[in-house]
């Protein structure tokens, strides 16, 4: 039997973002968007499942494609739930991060060129796809970097901990903040959930990926 | 043409009159240039003329905004391409050759689109014949048959990206082909009808629901221009 996974409900309410992302989004966003990846990722899932007991080498390596990008869609977007929180929580502000802010500035010099980093490289991705801050252990040293993914490409290489992640489809902002995707990127700063990045930070790749087990 | 719509500059204007024929037009994607610079080309209808497969708001920001970033941003980099080259700088063009690809693509693909969409009042959706209809018997049996494989295309797409009717310019059949964000049609193949399939272009209207978009935009395709560009 292939696993089945299931929406993660969110960690707040739809409308707990507002104003910088607006309930509609948020609702569409999760019930709908969300969804679509679990469902199409179950379906891939069963197909592949049957190609392995009949031995299907390849209807097996033709479902590849589709098993990435709809498993895709669900890491990240489990992820990305979590790592936002309401501008009003204590998890909001940096401060919570003590231990991956003084990490971003001995990257980046200061939060404000991390940010500005950061919005950088979110900006600059052609198309759909993701922009991440990514832990990299390489034997015993870690180091901290800004990484875009296309389309719903998941961060799960060898050694990298994504710790927090902004959704860069048209869909994540389109209906608030139309073509101007420069100020949904500005406003996602007051929503990112540092608590959520501090753990991640401290913590290891399963840690990270715990939110999808739950849901098996 | 809408009055609203006409932002046109006296060269422009110039150039525009002295425009050659419209099938040639559609061959250049209706690109214009003034003074070696991309321009944004008008829309050959009004904004709320496609309604109600494609809504007016939709298609004012998509051209207004989204097509004249491209433009913008496609004259900008290769201005910057042109600089490198006239300084050998080989690694700064290499550098610059994605954006032009994309933000060129964009202007591109964006241009022939509109071109390719017509209100239902100006023959949208009327079904193609000659020529284009035989090859598109041909290779699908029949224009429901295509517009069914067509659509798949169009929902396989993973991200940003558009869906195409191509001439192999080999061997002058017809086939789907889909691109990736704003890659455009160029090289073995020929571009004959784009279909935007990135979220910005239903997004408003259609939300999540992107088969329905797709399923609508056929009562507003312009297969006259279609035909004009396949040879
Ligand atoms: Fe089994
Ligand atoms: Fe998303
Ligand atoms: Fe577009």
């Amino acid at each position: 039997m292939a696993s089945t996974y299931a929406l993660p409900p969110l960690p707040y309410a739809y409308d707990a973002l507002e104003p910088h992302i607006s309930k509609q989004i948020m609702e569409l966003h999760h019930s709908k968007h969300h969804q679509t990846y679990i469902t199409n990722l179950n379906a891939a899932l069963k197909t592949q499942a049957e190609a392995v007991h009949t031995s299907d080498i390849t209807t097996q390596v033709s479902l590849q494609q589709a098993i990435k990008f709809n498993a895709g869609g669900h890491i990240n977007h489990s992820l990305f739930w979590q790592n936002l929180a309401p501008a009003s929580s204590a998890e909001a502000k940096s401060s919570a991060a003590p231990k991956l802010v003084k990490q971003i500035k001995a990257t980046w010099g200061d939060e404000a060129a991390f940010r500005e980093a950061f919005k950088a490289a979110l900006l600059g991705i052609q198309g759909s796809g993701w922009g991440w801050l990514v832990k990299i252990e390489t034997g015993k040293e870690q180091r901290l970097a800004i990484v875009t993914t296309k389309d719903q490409d998941p961060v799960v290489g060898k050694g990298e901990v994504p710790v927090f992640g902004v959704d860069m489809w048209e869909h994540a902002y389109y209906l608030q903040y139309l073509n101007g995707k420069a100020a949904y990127v500005e406003n996602i700063w007051n929503v990112i959930n540092w608590k959520t990045a501090e753990e991640r930070f401290l913590g290891t790749r399963a840690d990270a990926f715990k939110v999808l087990k739950t849901t098996i | 043409m809408n009055s609203t719509l006409l932002r046109t500059t006296t060269v422009r204007s110039a150039l525009r009159a002295a425009a050659p024929t419209a099938s040639t037009r559609a061959g250049l994607a209706g690109t214009t240039f003034v003074r070696g610079k991309a321009t944004l080309p008008d829309l050959p209808y009004d904004y709320g003329a496609l309604e109600p497969s494609i809504s007016g708001k939709i298609m004012e920001l998509h051209h207004k905004n989204h097509h004249n970033t491209y433009v913008t941003s496609y004259n900008n980099f290769s201005e910057q391409i042109a600089e490198a080259a006239a300084k050998n700088d080989i690694q700064a063009q290499i550098a610059l050759q994605p954006l032009i690809n994309f933000h060129g693509g964009g202007h591109v693909n964006h241009s022939l689109f509109w071109e390719n969409l017509a209100p239902t009042s100006k023959g949208g959706g009327e079904p193609p014949s000659g020529k284009l209809a035989s090859a598109i018997n041909t290779s699908y049996g029949s224009l429901d048959a295509f517009k069914e494989k067509f659509n798949t295309a169009l929902a396989g797409i993973q991200g940003s990206g558009w869906a195409w009717l191509v001439q192999d310019t080999q061997t002058g059949s017809v086939q789907i082909r889909t691109y990736a964000n704003q890659d455009p049609v160029v090289g073995q193949f020929r571009p004959i009808l784009g279909i935007d399939a990135w979220e910005h272009a239903y997004y408003l209207q259609y939300q999540n629901r992107k088969a329905e978009y797709f399923k609508a935009i056929w009562d507003v395709i312009n297969w006259k221009v279609a035909e004009k560009r396949l040879q």
